[in-house]
């Protein structure tokens, strides 16, 4: 008898019913995309805090201090220690290689350019890396992404060479000419402009400012651009006066400062060191966003959960006479309330299903649309969504319920309720 | 027997009038105290709704306000140097100052390379260290010079300059200083390779004016270029150019949470929007039996649909003005928890609240109403 009531309940007042589902439909596939662009936010502010640049940089061990001001080296070329490019793919061999997003080396090299002394740097622009089967493109196009070419980026294997936009300004080149570089010429691909010292300087492939230099397979640093964790009180703590056990946590949090000590694992007589300027900024800016999307969910959440009620508490009110009906026939409390608590879960379930789908998509086209990628949906997320869409129709129908049995039959059925 | 007197025209249309009036006020105020629960559930709905509408527009309007101070943490985005790698004039930094007017900071470097006791080459810098304390957060520095003769020495400058922690000799063109280290500087770049001095000290001991100012200048994108000519204009021997990796980083991220922010306002709107509609319909439909008992006692339909009309009015208009004030309240919530700053109240906001609330109750009055108009008054008061 119960179940024939919920179904003929359901089949006769398909209006009602489709009203309240809808109701619920919106409040939780706004509820689902919020909080499934909440929890991914982090992930894409991180991904767009990149922009800055390296937050990480990796020099030798042994390093003489740099004599350089606005970016011109005034130390001897031959000073110094170097790092080995064949060590660089071990960085894609790290614990947290998958939130390093690119690496940059450089091998600055001082030479002189129709008799004045300028910069050349060598770097990679978009060069593959192997590391067993991993494969990834990596250079300055990724780490450096303000930098602007005007022609065309050198190939990583190439002898063409960039020259900053200032320093082609001084020699009178433009893109397509042709540079003399110790006795060799190279073709300019391009014009570089960055808004640093880089304006200033020649820009070629490693490979290239290796030959000049005289010294094969050498880096004078890294630049690497790892998605971070923001700092807290663990992160700060020095990894030396931690127990085991705390140390395999820090190790396995992406901190700016574990990650500079698994660089510092990979690459062999390498200090890793944060540039504080993009790590601790980074992490304020994040969480300042993170924290304002948490609020705002909440707030959604919230407007939503409200929604629900208000339609159930609608849908519940006018049904006074059916309560009515009901009582003179004999029905107890419970066994009304369980009616109406039966219909409500069922909505609730129903409306749930169809509101997380409608979330998804919301939340994957505010993703593409905003992002430009994905905004990916955990799983878990399904059963949280349910239930909290079965809690808040409970909570909405509760007081409409208990309003509801309490009528007086007599007056229920006159219409004087 | 008297005859009564005629009462006169005038009169009777002034009583007519003034009762048609009284009454309505009076319908408008007893359905709303008479149906307590239900009135004030359907003005909750609505003042919820006004209020998180109130705030995320309020969030919408403020936030890149408080997001741009988080940014200008990451320091300049304006840089001056002489064109040349020359020294700038002495009085750029004074020009800069009053260019910027109280729109940002500049800070003046000079550098020099100094030789050590023992040889070797090294950067040292002059500098304002009350100034770079503001404009440089990241700097990590273990105690910041206050005397006279004191230094900040980066963390790989120290090795070099002061293994012991001693006080250390400098040369620059036969010239000596003797430093003090008062504090380590660590920042992961090439700061960490110099010797910062207090400016005077520097002046004095090499007398190298400032090569380089660092700027950081407060406001949205147009207005920093706007300050970037100005301050061109003002420095004709200077070379002025923003810092493109702090713009650039700057205005990704702000456009990106904007944009979030915008998304998530509209899909919270339309739903508190989306509850209010509920609710009120679900309160004028529930009344269609006064609905009904006002036409059979003869009220027509545009009085009826006038009254229905400015009840829902009424309850939008005191909706969005109590919305406003607890929207406010929220926004200033947020601000306070989040950026550890209020914020602003815009009244600007009222106007489309008002608007929207007012709107929304009309519209969900003017639902049900539509489809009660239809039926004879005799079937509701049937109770069918």
């Amino acid at each position: 008898m119960f179940a024939r009531l919920l179904y003929e309940s359901f089949r006769r007042q398909k209006r009602r019913k489709l009203l309240a589902g809808v109701a619920i439909t919106l409040g939780v596939a706004v509820a689902t995309a919020m909080i499934a662009v909440a929890t991914d936010i982090g992930d894409k502010i991180n991904r767009e805090l990149r922009t800055y640049g390296a937050n990480l940089l990796v020099t030798p061990q042994e390093d003489t201090i740099d004599v350089e001001i606005g970016g011109v080296n005034l130390k001897p070329p031959s000073d110094g220690n170097f790092l080995s490019e064949a060590d660089l793919p071990k960085i894609r061999g790290t614990f947290w290689r998958h939130n390093i997003v690119g690496f940059s080396p450089m091998l600055p090299v001082n030479i002189s350019v129709d008799g004045k002394s300028a910069t050349l740097l060598g770097t990679y622009f978009s060069k593959k890396i192997v590391f067993g089967k991993d494969v990834t493109t990596t250079g300055v196009r990724i780490t450096h992404p303000w930098w602007k070419v005007q022609g065309n980026w050198p190939g990583d294997e190439s002898q063409d060479i960039l020259v900053g936009e200032h320093l082609a300004d001084k020699l009178g080149k433009h893109a397509g000419a042709a540079l003399d570089i110790a006795g060799h010429t190279h073709p300019i691909s391009g014009i570089l402009s960055t808004g640093g010292a880089e304006d200033d300087q020649i820009v070629t492939p490693l490979a290239l400012a290796q030959a000049v230099l005289g010294k094969p397979d050498t880096v004078r640093r890294i630049y690497v651009s790892a998605m971070t964790k923001p700092e807290d009180a663990l992160a700060r703590r020095d990894p030396k006066t931690m127990n085991p056990e705390l140390f395999d946590r820090w190790y396995c949090s992406p901190y700016v400062q574990s990650i500079a000590y698994q660089l510092q694992e990979a690459i062999p007589h390498s200090h890793a060191e944060q540039i504080r300027q993009v790590a601790q900024n980074e992490g304020t800016v994040l969480s300042r966003i993170k924290g304002l999307m948490l609020l705002v969910t909440l707030a959604a959440l919230f407007a939503s959960a409200l929604a629900v009620s208000a339609a159930m508490a609608t849908a519940i009110f006018e049904r006074r006479q059916e309560v009515g009906l009901m009582k003179a026939l004999g029905a107890g409390k419970v066994a009304v309330a369980s009616l109406f608590f039966a219909e409500s879960t069922l909505l609730a379930i129903f409306g749930g299903i169809a509101g997380f789908f409608a979330g998804s998509f919301l939340a994957h086209r505010i993703g593409r649309s905003i992002f430009d990628s994905q905004i990916t949906i955990q799983p878990v997320l399904f059963p949280v969504i349910l239930a909290i869409a079965v809690i808040v129709t409970f909570a909405g129908s509760a007081a409409a319920i208990r309003r509801a049995v309490q009528f007086d039959p007599v007056f229920a059925l006159r219409g004087d309720a | 027997m008297s005859k009564t007197q005629p009462i006169p025209e005038s009169v009777v249309e002034r009583r007519l009038n003034a009762a048609h009036t009284s009454m309505f006020l009076r319908m408008l105020w007893r359905a709303a105290v008479l149906r307590r629960g239900r009135a004030a559930s359907a003005l909750l709905a609505m003042v919820v709704a006004a209020a998180v509408a109130t705030a995320m527009m309020n969030l919408y309007v403020d936030v890149q306000a408080k997001l741009r101070k988080e940014f200008r943490n990451y320091g300049a985005n304006v840089v001056v140097v002489g064109k040349d790698s020359a020294s700038l004039p002495a009085d750029a930094l004074n020009k800069i100052d009053t260019t910027l007017a109280g729109r940002g900071m500049a800070v003046a470097f000079a550098y020099v390379v100094a030789r050590t006791a023992s040889g070797q080459s090294v950067v040292v810098a002059g500098t304002d260290f009350a100034k770079v304390q503001k404009l440089n957060h990241w700097w990590s520095v273990t105690a910041w010079p206050t005397e006279p003769q004191d230094a900040l020495v980066g963390k790989r400058a120290l090795p070099v300059v002061s293994p012991d922690g001693k006080p250390f000799d400098l040369s620059f063109q036969g010239r000596a200083i003797r430093l003090t280290p008062a504090g380590t500087l660590q920042t992961g770049a090439a700061e960490d390779s110099r010797v910062y001095l207090p400016m005077d000290d520097f002046l004095a001991w090499s007398g190298v004016q400032p090569s380089t100012i660092e700027v950081a200048v407060n406001g949205s994108q147009e207005e920093v270029s706007e300050t970037i000519i100005q301050l061109a204009a003002a420095l004709p021997t200077a070379h002025v150019r923003p810092v493109r990796q702090i713009m650039e980083g700057e205005a990704r991220v702000l456009g990106k949470t904007r944009a979030m922010l915008y998304a998530a306002a509209v899909l919270i709107i339309l739903t508190a929007a989306l509850c209010v509609l509920a609710t009120l319909t679900g309160w004028v439909f529930d009344r269609r039996r006064d609905f009904a008992i006002m036409k059979a006692l003869g009220a027509s339909e545009r009085l009826v649909s006038g009254f229905f009309a400015a009840e829902a009015t009424a309850l939008g208009a005191v909706g969005a003005v109590l919305g406003f004030v607890i929207g406010i309240g929220i926004a200033a919530w947020i601000g306070r928890v989040n950026f550890n700053a209020p914020v602003v109240p815009r009244l600007s906001v009222l106007p489309f609240v008002m608007a929207g609330s007012m709107t929304v109750a009309l519209l969900s009055a003017m639902l049900p109403m539509s489809l009660l108009r239809r039926i004879q008054p005799a079937v509701i008061l049937k109770g069918e």
